[in-house]
């Protein structure tokens, strides 16, 4: 057994840091900070929290831009730093919402990887002190119809399903997108969102000489040992997946019981920090509090109970078990927090207290076997300024718009691009993965997929919620990171404005390939750089988020793909703009400027697999214009129905809001604009809105007070079809001399395509 | 007084708090049972609600089936007292030899989440004499193990008697025989079916408001101080 | 120290999606041939002591009501006594016994 004596007394005994994923430089930093060679427990706590994933050491001098520009407001409760942002939503209440990501753990095993993400992140919400209430997915997978495709899409969502489902936590929303980049590299992204009072807000901070460290939930054993920085840091080589580092199994029940546990916990005041155990385990956990406290601890390790009792103190202090969690107790109330424990049925033991050393102590059989400054674990990691360079290929790839790309000539090629965008697998309908998820347990959700947002009720006397969103379009973040990440960000906060909440904070998955290619980080330093801008202007602060780099197999990293989420609040969620519009008569008015705007587009994907050019223009300050009228429409009864306008273009919007009301629409192309720029074009900052006729006055005022741009399009209309008249019409679409669809085309394209790959 | 309804969780229960809603939001006053407790506290009836007791481990309802509490609903249940099992709680009921027959895993293999339309095909049992007899409803449903199964003896049996209260209709959502979504005992104060009327009890978060006439049934059963077979 | 094996199986008139499922997947893997597939459980218990005929008789109770559902599942079970612990899938024990229709109809009759 290696002990800090021993390290004393064998100074050039050789460690294989190397392996453990540590360079030359990083190990020797270790010897100066200790002052001595480590113990091997002491590498193995470094090695795990100083990788790429624990410590975000390639991103956090960019990342500083999010501190840095934070913009004025009233809103933020907890910022960055902590497990997850805490926004006021108003009347004592605070919310906390974060997005991870578990991307490579779900391409060796989708299922477990998935699953696991989800119980990750809702532990992060929990340990905040909040009751987590709704979840959302962001997925990406290699292209539909890939073999591998058909291995990992299944076992990710169900995953998703059987564990989330088990915690009663309703799906209310997410994106699958499919690409080429992703085959090797799927990304799944997990987020939750929960909710306290403000007085329940907890920190992850031990405080408090004496107090006891209490580690309950389920035993340690070997699951994911070095998973976290084996896998997260490391790109998979091409012909794998030739890797497979035990991973983690999550166990919903038992995480379940933790929820209940801890929240009845935290409920009798019994806590006074509490943190989580994910990625490094107990590593992570212990060297967290402690350095966010008063800066000293003192670990007895045998006391952690084990599955496998063969396990060696570096694997325990390395294990990334599941369902485990920590918290710091005053002396007095463990027997009361043990006492909750036992209710259900979740073992807990106190394996450390809080000192005024300074120090991060672990003792095993006896011995000191970690004897580490708590911040230089857990903080103070190695810090690197990659080096980042536009690439060489980027003019010529913004220099090749999609403009010779040919064009559809008539209104029966309108047509079929329209069923045709319908049916690929990006816009295509996804209920056959959503139909997976329970959307209405704790009865709280009032949208969810496929609405423009999920939203839930957090206090059923008042009315007052939230609404969620996340996107993300990689293919315009490849033609230009620094707006394609604006893009991701505005789509959201449309998303959330859209539904009629205002939109208040912002969480983000960073998701890039290695960051030892300067390309990529150049694609990540704009990326950021871009959205720091953009949260400035638009005034909502980042408030936590994940990096996930080395998305990479061989040469090939993934598009760059900055997934963006915004939380929004509503008053009284009974206000709500859904997506589905209603009474004949009501009039469709399309918001905002249609520019001939192409390139990235899925049109220019689907029909001619194009990706090049300059991705639409954004003006921050119009698309803030346009949240606020989407918000003061919604509060003032002003609109039935609104949805935002992103893939596909305009013609994709309508198709969903007639599909989703199983009602059709008269259509009209605006004098002077060509009817397929119209259609599929994918300028930003434009939503389609559906106002009554004894509105339309009061509404268009209100557009024409701030310029903005309300052109009338349509009227709902249900009887224009070959039936016209009699009872069992056919809903149509018609749009002017065009052309016309009926709805039962349009589902049958849009709704056949997922059955018939993954079914 | 309003009539006292028991909800009880047992570890892993999800619903609870979604059917103590329901019955407040109809009218009667919800109780909190615990799955440990040998005590009702003298409820006038019991939900056994839906979620993930004890994680379905070993078979769904299996263990929660053997739960210190069951022993006083299956008492209770002999005396006529009106027990209602949602989902899991069905699942419970069919372990617990309360109801016939078993649930298992969707024929399609997957969790299923939709809005289900569903006859009332018997409204004489306590939890469903507000309804109109043939009345369709719209609730939602979400499982993966809701596949009712029963020998041909049984299933006879319980057409015969009429102790099919609730069928699907339109879509058999998990390959139920017969398209049986909730079954009662002879007695009719015993029912349990897949759907989650709980999630049926306001415009804003549900599909319909239909849930709430099964608590409004209870209710007027035990105002009647009786139940009909 | 004994070794007591139940394995439990869907009946046979019982419809079993899991175990049509991994038929479909042999067939496509190009096994061909397989006529049918069925998916189970084995609990595997060890039990410190003689397994003498009381401790036999709750053995199959527990077996019968606990570890299978008798609306829909049959099992068998059997006991080996040489100690050590035997490979995961194989057991040597002695065959003891297994569910039966008079079970099955003794626990319908609790309804």
């Amino acid at each position: 057994m290696d002990t800090v004596e021993q390290a004393l007394g064998t100074p050039d005994q050789p460690q294989p840091y190397a392996e453990l994923g540590l360079k030359d430089d990083e190990y020797q930093e270790i010897r100066r900070i200790l002052d001595r060679r480590p113990t091997s427990a002491e590498l193995a706590m470094y090695s795990v929290m100083w990788s790429e994933h624990c410590s975000y050491k390639s991103s956090k001098v960019h990342l500083r831009q999010f501190g840095e520009k934070t913009p004025e407001t009233d809103a933020m409760l907890v910022g960055i730093g902590e497990n997850a942002g805490v926004v006021d939503i108003g009347d004592g209440w605070a919310v906390t919402f974060k997005v991870e990501s578990h991307n490579h753990p779900s391409y060796v095993e989708p299922y477990q990887g998935a699953a696991t993400g989800v119980g990750g992140i809702v532990r992060d919400i929990i340990s905040m002190g909040a009751r987590p209430l709704a979840v959302m997915d962001p997925l990406r997978f290699g292209p539909a119809d890939a073999p591998d495709t058909k291995r990992v899409l299944p076992g990710v969502v169900a995953g998703i399903g059987g564990y989330g489902n088990c915690l009663g936590l309703p799906n209310i929303g997410g994106e699958i997108v499919f690409d080429e980049t992703y085959i090797g590299n799927p990304l799944v992204n997990a987020l939750c969102v929960g909710a306290m009072k403000h007085e329940d807000v907890h920190l992850a901070s031990a405080k408090g000489v004496g107090n006891q460290i209490i580690l309950y939930g389920a035993r340690t054993g070997g699951d994911g040992i070095g998973g976290v920085s084996v896998l997260a840091s490391e790109t998979f080589d091409e012909g794998g997946p030739t890797k497979r580092p035990s991973v983690q199994v999550g166990d919903p029940f038992m995480e379940k019981l933790l929820i209940e546990c801890t929240l009845e916990v935290l409920g009798a005041g019994l806590v006074e920090g509490i943190q989580d155990l994910g990625g490094a385990g107990i590593s992570c956990a212990t060297s967290e509090l402690a350095s966010n406290g008063e800066g000293g601890m003192h670990v007895v390790l045998d006391r952690v109970l084990l599955r496998d009792s063969s396990l060696t103190p570096e694997e325990i202090l390395m294990s990334e078990s599941q369902e485990r969690m920590c918290a710091v107790v005053v002396p007095d109330n463990v027997d009361a927090f043990m006492a909750i424990c036992r209710k259900w049925d979740v073992e807990a033991v106190v394996i450390g207290e809080v000192t005024a050393t300074g120090r991060l102590t672990v003792d095993w059989h006896g011995e000191q076997i970690v004897d580490v400054p708590p911040r230089s674990v857990a903080h103070d990691g190695p810090v690197y300024e990659r080096p980042y360079a536009r690439p060489a290929g980027q003019d010529a790839l913004q220099a090749d718009g999609p403009g010779n790309l040919a064009r559809p000539a008539d209104g029966a090629e309108l047509r079929d691009t329209l069923l045709r965008l319908l049916a690929s697998p990006n816009l295509a309908d996804k209920s056959f993965v959503t139909d997976q998820y329970d959307r209405y347990v704790q009865g709280n959700t009032v949208l969810a997929q496929p609405e423009d947002a999920g939203i839930v009720r957090v206090d059923e006397v008042t009315g007052r919620g939230v609404a969620i969103s996340t996107d993300c379009n990689g293919r315009f973040a490849q033609l230009d990171p620094y707006r394609g990440a604006q893009l991701a960000l505005a789509e959201s906060y449309r998303n959330i404005s859209a539904t009629g909440a205002i939109p208040l904070a912002v969480t983000d998955c960073l998701n890039f390939g290695s960051p030892e290619d300067p390309a990529v980080m150049w694609q990540f330093e704009r990326a950021v750089t871009g959205l720091a801008d953009a949260c400035l202007q638009l005034g909502v602060p980042v408030t936590g988020g994940n990096v996930s780099f080395y998305n990479q197999t061989g040469e090939t990293a993934i598009l760059p793909t900055p997934v963006i989420g915004v939380l929004g609040v509503l008053d009284d969620v009974d206000r709500r703009t859904p997506m589905s519009w209603g009474p004949d008569g009501e009039l469709i008015y399309l918001l905002g400027t249609t520019r001939d705007e192409f390139a990235g587009s899925e049109w220019a994907h689907v029909v001619h697999g194009h990706l090049g050019g300059i991705p639409p223009q954004l003006d921050l300050e119009v698309e803030r214009q346009l949240s606020q009228i989407l918000v003061a429409g919604s509060r003032d009864g002003m609109l039935t129905a609104a949805h935002d306008i992103s893939e596909g273009g305009l013609a994709i919007t309508l198709a969903e809001m007639a599909m989703r009301a199983d009602v059709g629409a008269r259509l009209w192309v605006p004098d002077g604009i060509d009817p397929f720029v119209f259609l599929f074009s994918e300028s930003a900052s434009r939503a389609v809105v559906v106002v009554p006729r004894s509105e339309e006055l009061r509404f268009t005022e209100m557009c024409g007070a701030r310029n903005f741009p309300a052109t009338r399009i349509g009227v709902v209309d249900s009887e224009l079809g070959p039936d016209a008249g009699e009872a069992a019409g056919t809903q149509v679409l018609q749009v002017g001399d065009s052309f016309t669809v009926t709805l039962d085309d349009l589902r049958a394209a849009h709704q056949g395509t997922f059955p018939a790959l993954f079914a | 007084m309003s009539a006292r309804i028991g909800v009880v969780t047992f570890p892993g229960t999800l619903d609870d708090q979604d059917a103590a809603r329901a019955v407040r939001l109809a009218g009667a006053e919800p109780v909190a049972l615990w799955h440990g407790d040998h005590d009702l506290q003298s409820v006038d009836a019991v939900i056994l609600p839906g979620g993930f007791s004890y994680g379905d481990y070993l078979r769904c309802g299996a263990i929660s089936a053997r739960s210190p509490i069951m022993t006083e609903v299956i008492t209770a249940a002999g005396h006529g007292v009106p027990v209602l099992g949602i989902c899991n709680g069905f699942q419970i009921l069919c372990e617990a030899h309360l109801l016939p027959g078993a649930l298992t895993r969707n024929e399609s293999l997957h969790f299923v989440c939709r809005d289900q339309t569903l006859r009332i095909e018997n409204n004489r049992t306590a939890w469903t004499n507000a309804f109109e007899s043939d009345q369709l409803i719209t609730v939602p449903l979400k499982n993966g193990e809701g596949n009712y199964v029963a020998d041909e003896a049984t299933l006879d049996q319980l057409e015969d008697e009429g102790r099919v209260v609730f069928r699907y209709v339109d879509v058999n959502p998990n390959g139920s025989r017969r398209d049986i979504a909730g079954i009662c005992n002879a007695s009719g104060n015993v029912v349990g079916l897949m759907p989650h009327p709980e999630h049926a009890v306001e415009e804003l978060t549900g599909p319909s408001t239909d849930g709430l006439t099964l608590i409004a049934s209870a209710i007027a059963a035990l105002a009647g101080g009786g139940v009909l077979a | 120290m004994a070794r007591v094996v139940v394995d439990v199986m869907l009946k046979p008139e019982i419809l079993d999606p899991q175990g049509r499922a991994v038929q479909g997947a042999l067939g496509r893997i190009g096994l061909t041939g397989v006529v049918d597939v069925r998916q189970g459980k084995q609990f595997v218990i060890d039990i410190d002591g003689e397994v003498d005929d009381d401790v036999l008789a709750q053995l199959h109770e527990i077996a019968a009501n606990l570890l299978c559902n008798p609306v829909i599942e049959n099992y068998e079970m059997s006991v080996d006594v040489t100690g050590g612990p035997a490979p995961v899938g194989e057991h040597q024990g002695t065959f003891v016994g297994a569910s039966s229709d008079a079970v099955a109809h003794a626990n319908e009759g609790q309804q």
